[in-house]
């Protein structure tokens, strides 16, 4: 059954068969000019990528997909694993449907077909199950976006994540958001929650309700929403009658668009749109198509730090590549690069080996503002989010300061 | 508890998204009261139908509203085709035959949508998508507005065409009395097709006044099933001003529900009506005695 | 054939796939296996319900997620060991089912009018259970990993693959003995013709929740097998529509209110779909698109399900419409 498809085309079209054409033919090209072709005879790594590209959450998983590709494109293009004789790294894809059980029966093929290591999941509930299965043979997994603690509190030597868990992310919101509170005078004293009802909404929503009034501001509401909510202006006219200072929505792309024009519709404001993984806030599709609602909104988010070579580079040649560069892609893309890293300083496709490099990795050429890789019980500490705010139709980058491309604009002033 | 002065608006609103579900609940309870289909492709449709307005717009830079004159027609073909080439030869008498071809209709439409329209979520830029309509305080969006009439025209018009026309009057006769109806002559295929056609084609009017206030991806079909089979259950199979009523109700219900016991529990209402509409009146408000 | 024989026939294949960890080494087809056993056993006891019973239902997932909570919440809140709970989760199952039952059987909803509550119900539970904190709401529950046989957890698949095998056998021969018995020739009765039924004096009430009971009873275990193989769930999970239609494809493809059925119809749904992924690839939906379209061809050309074509071969007569069941001797 060892029969997974193991190929560099992929799902969506030419733009990335180009790319990767490109990427293949500038490698002809190095290849050529060394007299030693031996070299790029050797065996090539396996990375499975298991993504939900069909379902209902296609779109992130297929953002997923080419984010990881395309860090595998660039790898290849720049000479492979050079500590194993610049062995080319070959994608094994896979579609988890969006259900747990295809995600680990899938791993369960690759792992037989001799895959190396996996990046996988982009849903929370997905990574646990892919993750456990393949700690069941200690295959590598690297999870690209899930960001449910749980995932890395089950003691699993052969779990890693690259970026950072809902924990990490709903504290950050809140120190940036005193931050930016104080530094405006503490104009906003109260709050009002919007979240998704699944894992991410829910857990994010908690983790803020219990720390916010330790910076002074109180929750007046938490409003939980369902997938998909198909009209926002009950919400809103919640909103408009409690009147908080700040509204702090944690949803997905779709409920944060409709949101987000009923705040419009319905003449609300509020000092501040504040949103912690924000399902649009740091979209750049969003911002494309919806100028004027998504102006001056903050989000506490993954995000790429603005002030990186390296990160510019890879939004580029994203973009390039027509795709929208969403977080999706990145997280993912790193997830690659950091396992790639691993082997390459394992110098070997031995699992044990591969897992301790990633355990001891701290590896920094990222583009992300998280500093060296520090890996404790399977989480990067270095990981964090970001804030942003929409100035003038782009998305800036407005703390941590090191990172910042943009001062605040609080309050709002619409 | 909520605050009273937003309890109108809320039921204002309720009132227009009712109307929006009454459009998409209209052709369900026409298949359904005339065919006895259970349409599970129903969502996968109305996605198509969202499609081809999105499409229209941004190719062709045809308004939704406009597309009315060419989405619905192209959507009854549609259903025609699919009625008279797959599902009526499906069925060999078994009504759970019905249920996995359409079951299966729509894993192939939206999985085919998938990939050639690719899974992010469209929206389309209308210069009224931001527009209100102020009525006792409560700020209604004008898509919202228009697709409530729109409901109501299409109800009307789809009581007119069954109770004024031969079309409609073969219908009726086929709904109630099949073998009756085709000893008199009528083609129970093409009739069963044309029936099919038109609950389809309801798909179609229902995509061009949702898309301003909504968006359109693949799975954007599968929010609106359960909602419109509760209301066509609620006003009676079969009935369009009980589809119409139904919508409203449980526009109102979502909102007040929504309202009360939170966005998220408040789902719980439409389901329990549904479940004691059932259970205390299958026939539901409107319809015809079981 | 007569029930003796089937009885013979349903040892000799539960037999032959109790060899299957001998045989097979690759794991991922042992899971093959192990899921193609996990549908038959939902699709089985949908089909005590709907295919002996006549009551299609559309909401089966609201006992495979009772089922699957109950392991779950008894483990992680209160420390109980899964073991029991997979008592407590298929008996838990077992009283939705009597509630649903119930509430339907008893103000006399049949038909599609069951079917449509039915749907409704598992709604319910799936917006209950994301509103509850011991269900975890919307954050789901995760099974702490510990893997040994006491606790329900198996560092191979081989573990798992007896208990699937175990609960699926005892489904079938559950419905074997549905065949065989007084019980299920009312239930069969009820199915035909209700009225008629009653009037030969069979009390349609209790067999139908008697029905629905051991239907619920069955899809309660293939939910505790699943909490226990992947050890993460929430409600979409739990009581989400995927669930539902599963447990109707299985059998209705399989052949509805025949012994056999549920199996054919759980292999032939696995076998399609790890051949359309195989063919397909890597181009999202298209191997779903392939699944949907052999779907309905299956629908068009073979509309009794599989466990008809085989008898029509078998016999070369026509196959029998709707069952093989109850049609003459029970």
């Amino acid at each position: 059954m060892a029969d997974t498809k193991t190929t560099k085309t992929n799902s969506s079209g030419i733009r990335r068969r180009e790319f990767l054409a490109t990427g293949a033919a500038a490698l002809a090209v190095g290849v050529t000019g060394f007299p030693a072709v031996l070299r790029a005879q050797a065996a090539p790594v396996k990375i499975g990528l298991i993504h939900p590209v069909s379902g209902f959450i296609a779109f992130s998983g297929s953002q997923c997909r080419a984010g990881a590709e395309l860090a595998i494109a660039d790898i290849n293009a720049a000479g492979g694993i050079k500590s194993m004789g610049g062995a080319m790294i070959e994608a094994m894809l896979a579609d988890s449907q969006g259900k747990p059980d295809i995600g680990a029966a899938e791993v369960t093929k690759m792992t037989e077909a001799g895959v190396h290591g996996l990046v996988a999941g982009y849903s929370s509930a997905i990574s646990l199950a892919t993750s456990q299965e393949a700690a069941k043979t200690n295959t590598p997994h690297v999870v690209d976006v899930g960001v449910s603690d749980s995932i890395v509190s089950r003691g699993l030597s052969n779990t890693f994540r690259f970026g950072p868990g809902y924990g990490k992310v709903a504290e950050m919101a809140v120190a940036n958001l005193d931050t930016i509170n104080k530094a405006a005078g503490s104009p906003a004293k109260t709050a009002m929650i919007v979240h998704e009802e699944s894992l991410f909404g829910t857990g994010t929503a908690e983790l803020l309700s219990k720390q916010l009034p330790g910076i002074g501001i109180e929750v007046v509401d938490v409003i939980k929403h369902a997938n998909p909510t198909r009209d926002f202006t009950n919400i809103a006219l919640q909103i408009k009658s409690k009147k908080p200072d700040l509204i702090i929505p944690a949803n997905y792309y779709n409920e944060y668009v409709l949101l987000a024009r009923t705040l419009r519709q319905q003449k609300i404001e509020a000092m501040g749109i504040y949103s912690v993984l924000g399902g649009a806030a740091s979209n750049l599709q969003f911002v494309g198509e919806f100028p004027e609602a998504a102006e001056m909104i903050m989000d506490c988010n993954h995000w790429y730090d603005p002030k990186s070579d390296v990160a510019l580079a890879r939004r580029k040649a994203a973009e390039a590549a027509g795709l929208v560069y969403t977080y999706e892609v990145f997280l993912a893309y790193n997830a690659v690069a950091f396992l790639a890293d691993a082997i390459e300083r394992a110098g070997s496709t031995d699992q044990d080996a591969i897992n301790a490099a990633m355990a001891s990795s701290t590896w920094d050429n990222h583009g992300m503002p998280y500093g060296p890789t520090k890996m404790v019980n399977g989480q990067n500490e270095g990981a964090q989010p970001v804030n942003t705010q929409v100035q003038k139709g782009e998305i800036e980058v407005i703390y941590p300061e090191e990172f910042a491309s943009a001062e605040t604009v609080f309050p709002m002033t619409m | 508890m909520p605050d009273s002065a937003i309890i109108i608006p809320s039921v204002l609103n309720g009132l227009t998204t009712g109307g929006l579900y009454a459009l998409v609940a209209l052709g369900l309870t026409l298949i359904y009261g005339v065919l006895h289909i259970i349409n599970f492709a129903h969502g996968a449709l109305l996605m198509l139908g969202l499609y081809a307005v999105y499409f229209l717009n941004v190719q062709f830079g045809i308004d939704p509203y406009v597309a009315l004159l060419i989405v619905p027609p192209a959507m009854f073909a549609l259903g025609y085709a699919l009625q008279r080439g797959i599902i009526g030869r499906a069925s060999h008498g078994r009504d759970e035959n019905i249920l996995l071809v359409t079951l299966g209709l729509s894993i192939i439409i939206e999985n085919l949508s998938l990939y050639f329209f690719r899974s992010d979520t469209r929206t389309v830029d209308t210069p009224y998508s931001f527009d209100v309509v102020e009525i006792f305080g409560a700020f209604l969006p004008y898509p919202k507005v228009v697709a409530f009439f729109g409901a109501l025209i299409t109800a009307a018009l789809l009581w007119l065409l069954m109770s004024h026309t031969d079309l409609g009057r073969a219908i009726r006769a086929l709904a109630k009395e099949r073998k009756g109806a085709q000893l008199v002559g009528i083609n129970a295929e093409h009739v069963f097709a044309m029936s099919f056609g038109l609950g389809v084609a309801c798909l179609g009017v229902a995509a061009c006044l949702l898309l301003p206030s909504y968006y359109v991806n693949p799975q954007v079909g599968g929010g609106f099933v359960l909602i419109a089979f509760t209301i066509v259950v609620l006003g009676g199979m079969g009935s369009f001003v009980g589809a119409l009523i139904g919508g409203l109700i449980i526009g109102v219900v979502e909102a007040m529900g929504g309202l009360f016991l939170g966005e998220s529990l408040g789902q719980l209402g439409i389901f329990l009506i549904f479940i004691l509409v059932l259970i205390f009146r299958p026939t539901g408000l409107f319809g015809a005695k079981a | 054939m007569t029930s003796a024989q089937k009885l013979l026939m349903l040892i000799v294949v539960f037999g032959l796939i109790a060899l299957a960890p001998m045989l097979i080494t690759q794991e991922s087809l042992l899971n093959i296996v192990i899921m193609t056993l996990y549908a038959a056993l939902l699709g089985q006891a949908w089909n005590i319900l709907g295919g002996y019973g006549g009551q299609v239902s559309f909401g089966h997932a609201a006992y495979f997620g009772t089922g699957a909570y109950a392991v779950a919440v008894l483990q992680v809140q209160f420390g109980i060991n899964p073991w029991l709970g997979l008592v407590v989760g298929g008996l838990a199952a077992a009283t939705v089912g009597a509630f649903i039952g119930f509430c339907t059987f008893r103000y006399g909803l049949r038909g599609s009018y069951f079917a449509l509550v039915t749907l409704a119900f598992a709604e319910v539970l799936r917006i209950l259970s994301n509103s509850v904190d011991f269900t975890g709401a919307g954050v789901g529950l995760l099974i702490p990993l510990e893997r040994s046989a006491a606790n329900f957890q198996f560092a191979s698949k081989e573990g798992f693959f007896w208990v699937i095998w175990a609960m699926t056998f005892a489904a079938f021969l559950a419905v074997w003995k549905i065949g065989n018995s007084r019980f299920g020739a009312q239930l069969m009765a009820v199915r035909d013709n209700e009225d008629a039924a009653r009037a030969l004096g069979v009390d349609a009430f209790r067999v139908k929740m008697g029905a629905i009971m051991l239907s619920g009873f069955f899809a309660g275990l293939a939910g505790v097998f699943y909490a226990q193989y992947f050890l993460y769930l929430d409600p979409h999970i739990a009581y989400g529509a995927a669930i539902s239609v599963e447990s109707l494809l299985v059998p209705i493809i399989g052949g509805m209110g025949t012994l056999f059925g549920p199996l054919l119809g759980a292999a032939f749904l696995h076998g399609l779909s790890e051949l359309s992924r195989a063919v397909i690839g890597d181009a999202p939906g298209i191997s779903l698109v392939l699944y949907g379209v052999l779907l309905v061809i299956m629908v068009l050309f073979v509309p009794r399900g599989l466990a008809g074509l085989t008898s029509h071969l078998r016999s070369g007569r026509p196959a029998q419409p709707q069952s093989e069941e109850g049609k003459g001797h029970a």
